[in-house]
Parts: structure tokens; C-alpha cells; sequence
């Protein structure tokens, strides 16, 4: 029996004696799991590689999340379910109304596109482009205090890509950011990192709006002298190439001059059902718009200079905010 | 199985499918439309550090890791976001295990309570990073409802392991 003096003071630590295997270390694992997450962390947020890792994990929890999401949809469902009788037939003859009053507009507009292509081939001017998609179902929101995005039924099979915008019944809803086999991933207009660029329809006069991430808009660069009024409806003015352009996207609601800025805070609310659960339409991408070929060769001629220039502008703007 | 500050009476060994079904059942809690609410509980996050407070050799960093990569694809947050807070937790609980299990329920939460606090705000850094603003105090408030919930917790996910070892038939449960 061994005295206490030639007690070992190691052994008091409580790591096993070597023939207990327990695999690794704890510590050895804890930094290996962590220098993972880290870098799983920074692959995703600077280099954006990891979406088939994301397709592969989402299709194991997606439809956890349907399933989880089924009580709350039933229970919507058993609410309407219920509704009583009277309430359809009103809501029935309000959309007969309705249909009624607008067939008048939609004759005269359709009409009015025709006569307008014929102007426009008369003038010269390039066709507008027609506007189709298909229509998907908001399934569920993401779980991200941060984040105004939801998730839609339509993915990778009917064909969604990346960059579609979406729309509903009165305006731009967002623009499809992420698409998975079977649903995509939908940033609303009104998310922080989203911006759209805008027409005010009174004036004409081009901008850029973007999302402040509390359901409200705000209308950038605009000098401070510039003639914008409360109330004044925004549409999409097309010239990113990814909205198409005349679909209303914002009101404005709040106007703020400082003299202290050169630029005046103007506060939107958009004006399409962005924060409701419904239907929204996927609009189909629009085809790049072409160069004439003058512009086009010349373009290719000094691609590499432009881009290389493009990017230092780039950068610097990146320094100045 | 560890010694209990109550282990007056010898617990049966736990099921694995029991662990794992308990993980599921959290994961689905969080997916729940209630989860935007505020102040409501990281469901997966407490499991996870009831676990590997009980059983740190069955629930390790590896299973946290893998829980935590389902939330951030579900969350459509950053990759590894969730991964992380879960790792970091799940090796919290593993390390002070013998400690907190010398205490009664109540002060069990309340070493417990950091533990959860840590998730919450290794998400914040994680936001923090990207760039996000802070979204309130309420974001806080989750972690300690989940503490509080602690005996709650520990009582229902111990029920199987109550059972008494011979079959009754004249007991219901």
C-alpha cells in the first residue's frame, strides 16, 4: 500500500488513466469544433461557397419545419373553415364588383399596350419586355430577429433562380435570394440589406431606395431641395435589370430636411402586403439587356481596364463609409 | 449516471433513443411560428445543456455541432452561428457537470442560467460581426425563462429513467 507522501499529485486531476478510452480530449475537441464554426462563419460571410452544403442540410430540415409549422397553418385553416355563410357570399359579390369596375381599366389598358408598342416601334424605341411568372405560397418566415425574410413553396424544381423578383396583388414584394430543391428564400424589400431602385411617379425624378430593417423604407440621396411630397407613390424604375420597371413599391409617409445634410431622410411604407402571409407571384428573370453592337465591341475592348477600375471605385467607396 | 445532491435512489441508465428523440422534439419547438415571440426559450440550447450536464458522454460537442448547423440552415442565418454557441455550451455543461449536479433544482438553474446567456450572446458577437444592430433587451430575456424552467425540465426528462426496474401491473406509470 503506497504511503501518502509518494502519492502522485498528477493523479488528483480527473483525466482517466489511459485505458479508459474516451477518444479525444475535451479541450482538443472543443477547439476543433470551434475553429470549424469559425470558419464555417467566415467562408460564409466573406467568400458565400457553402450553398450546397446549405441545399444538402436543408433537406433534412425543411421538412421538420413544414411539420412544424402544420398546427398554426391548421389552425388558420379550421378558423376559415368556419367562417360563416354570409361572409362568403359578401366577400363573393364584393369580388364580382370589383371584377366588374376594373374590366373596364383592364380593356382600355390593354388596349393601351398595344397602341403603345405600336408608338414605340414607330419611334424606334426598344419594346417594353411582357411580365410572367408563376405563383407561390409564404410557407414561413425566417427565425432571425435580424432578418425580413421568408421562405416560399417554389425552389430549384419549377425553376426558380437567384435574383427573381416577387411581387403581390399591389406591389414589389422582394427579390429571391436563396433556393433550395423544393422552396426559396425571399429577402423583403423592407430587410436591411436590400435596396431597389425607384422612381417617385409625380416628378420622374430617380433614386434608390432601402430597407431599414423596422418594416419602413428609406429613400437615399436625395438632395435636400429635391420636390418630394407625403404621400408620393414610388414605382420600380428598371434600371438594374432585375425589377422590371412601373411596379409600385413604396409611399412616402415622412420627410426629414436638415440643413446640417446635404441629403434629406425621406421614410417610406411599402406599399405591397410585405409583412402579411399570402400569395406572391414570382416574376421569370429578365433577359440581359443588349449592347448595340458599336457599344458592345468597345465594351469587350476595354473590359479589363473598366473592370479593374470599377473595382478600385469600389474599394474606395468601401474606405468613405 | 452521476450522484445527485437527491440520489438517494439509484436511477435506471438512460436510452440513447431517448436523447435523440428529446434533441428532435426541441429542434421542432424552435421551428414553431411562437419562436419570433420574445422572451421564449431556446428550446434546443436548453436540451442540449440538460444532456451533457447529465450524460456529458453521450451528448457531446459533436451532436451540439450538428443541431447547431440544422438551426442555422432553418434560421437562414450565418453557417455556423448556431454551431458555435452550441459547441461552446455543450462543453460548458460537460466540464461544470459534477459540479452542478451537487446542487438542489433551484441553484442548478442558476448556474445553468449563464450557460444559456452564453448562447445568446456568442449570437450577438456573431452579429455583431456581420454588421447587425443589437435588437433589444428582450432577445435577452429567453435565456432566463429557460432557466426558470430548469426543475420544470429536469423532472420530465428524468421520468423514463424513474421507472422501476420490475414491471407492476398495478401501476400506471
Amino acid at each position: 500500500m503506497p504511503r501518502v507522501a509518494d502519492f502522485d499529485p498528477r493523479l488528483i486531476d480527473h483525466q482517466p488513466p489511459p485505458f479508459f478510452k474516451r477518444g479525444p480530449a475535451p479541450v482538443a475537441l472543443l477547439s476543433f469544433y470551434v475553429a470549424l464554426s469559425i470558419a464555417l462563419l467566415v467562408v460564409d460571410v466573406r467568400f458565400r461557397t457553402l450553398e450546397v452544403l446549405r441545399q444538402g442540410l436543408s433537406m433534412f430540415t425543411h421538412p421538420v419545419q413544414h411539420l412544424a409549422h402544420f398546427p398554426a397553418q391548421f389552425l388558420d385553416n379550421a378558423g376559415s373553415y368556419f367562417a360563416t355563410l354570409t361572409r362568403l357570399q359578401d366577400e363573393n359579390a364584393e369580388l364580382k364588383r370589383a371584377r366588374f369596375e376594373n374590366v373596364a381599366t383592364l380593356l382600355r389598358s390593354q388596349q393601351v399596350e398595344v397602341e403603345n408598342q405600336r408608338l414605340r416601334k414607330l419611334l424606334g424605341v426598344k419594346e417594353r419586355q411582357q411580365v410572367s411568372g408563376q405563383v407561390a405560397q409564404i410557407l414561413y418566415s425566417a427565425r432571425d430577429p435580424y432578418a425580413r425574410r421568408v421562405v416560399i413553396d417554389k425552389g430549384q424544381q419549377d425553376k426558380v433562380v437567384a435574383g427573381q423578383p416577387v411581387i403581390d396583388d399591389a406591389g414589389i414584394v422582394g427579390q429571391v435570394t436563396r433556393v433550395f430543391p423544393f422552396v426559396a428564400e425571399v429577402t423583403l424589400i423592407t430587410d436591411k440589406e436590400q435596396a431597389v431602385p425607384v422612381q417617385v411617379v409625380r416628378t420622374g425624378l430617380r433614386s434608390v431606395v432601402f430597407g431599414l430593417g423596422s418594416g419602413q423604407l428609406e429613400l437615399r440621396f436625395v438632395p435636400a431641395n429635391a420636390d418630394i411630397q407625403n404621400g408620393d407613390v414610388l414605382v420600380t424604375s428598371g434600371l438594374d435589370g432585375i425589377f422590371p420597371p412601373g411596379f409600385p413599391v413604396a409611399k412616402v409617409v415622412h420627410i426629414e430636411s436638415d440643413t446640417a445634410y446635404s441629403f434629406a431622410r425621406i421614410f417610406c411604407v411599402p406599399l405591397a402586403g410585405v409583412e402579411h402571409f399570402s400569395e406572391v407571384m414570382v416574376l421569370d428573370p429578365r433577359p440581359p439587356v443588349v449592347l448595340p453592337e458599336e457599344l458592345a465591341s468597345e465594351a469587350t475592348g476595354k473590359d479589363g481596364k473598366a473592370s479593374a477600375r470599377s473595382g478600385q471605385a469600389k474599394k474606395k467607396r468601401l474606405k468613405r463609409d | 449516471m452521476q450522484t445527485s445532491y437527491s440520489s438517494s435512489r439509484i436511477l435506471l441508465p438512460v436510452r440513447p433513443w431517448f436523447i435523440g428523440f428529446t434533441l428532435l422534439v426541441a429542434l421542432v419547438l424552435n421551428f414553431l411560428p411562437t419562436s419570433v415571440w420574445p422572451a421564449v426559450p431556446d428550446w434546443l440550447a436548453l436540451v442540449i445543456v440538460f444532456w451533457s450536464v447529465r450524460e456529458p458522454r453521450l451528448v457531446g460537442m459533436g451532436l451540439a455541432f450538428v443541431f447547431g448547423l440544422a438551426m442555422d440552415v432553418a434560421d437562414a442565418s450565418v453557417l455556423g452561428q448556431h454551431a458555435l454557441a452550441y459547441v461552446l455550451v455543450a462543453y460548458g455543461g460537460a466540464s461544470l457537470s459534477r459540479r452542478i449536479l451537487w446542487f438542489p433544482l433551484g441553484q442548478q438553474a442558476l448556474q445553468v442560467f449563464p450557460l444559456l446567456l452564453l448562447v445568446q450572446l456568442v449570437q450577438l458577437g456573431v452579429w455583431a460581426m456581420v454588421g447587425a444592430d443589437f435588437p433589444g433587451m428582450a432577445y435577452l430575456l429567453g435565456p432566463f425563462f429557460a432557466a426558470l424552467l430548469w426543475p420544470l425540465l429536469t423532472f420530465v426528462l428524468l421520468l423514463p429513467q424513474h421507472q422501476p426496474v420490475d414491471r407492476d401491473a398495478n401501476r400506471p406509470l
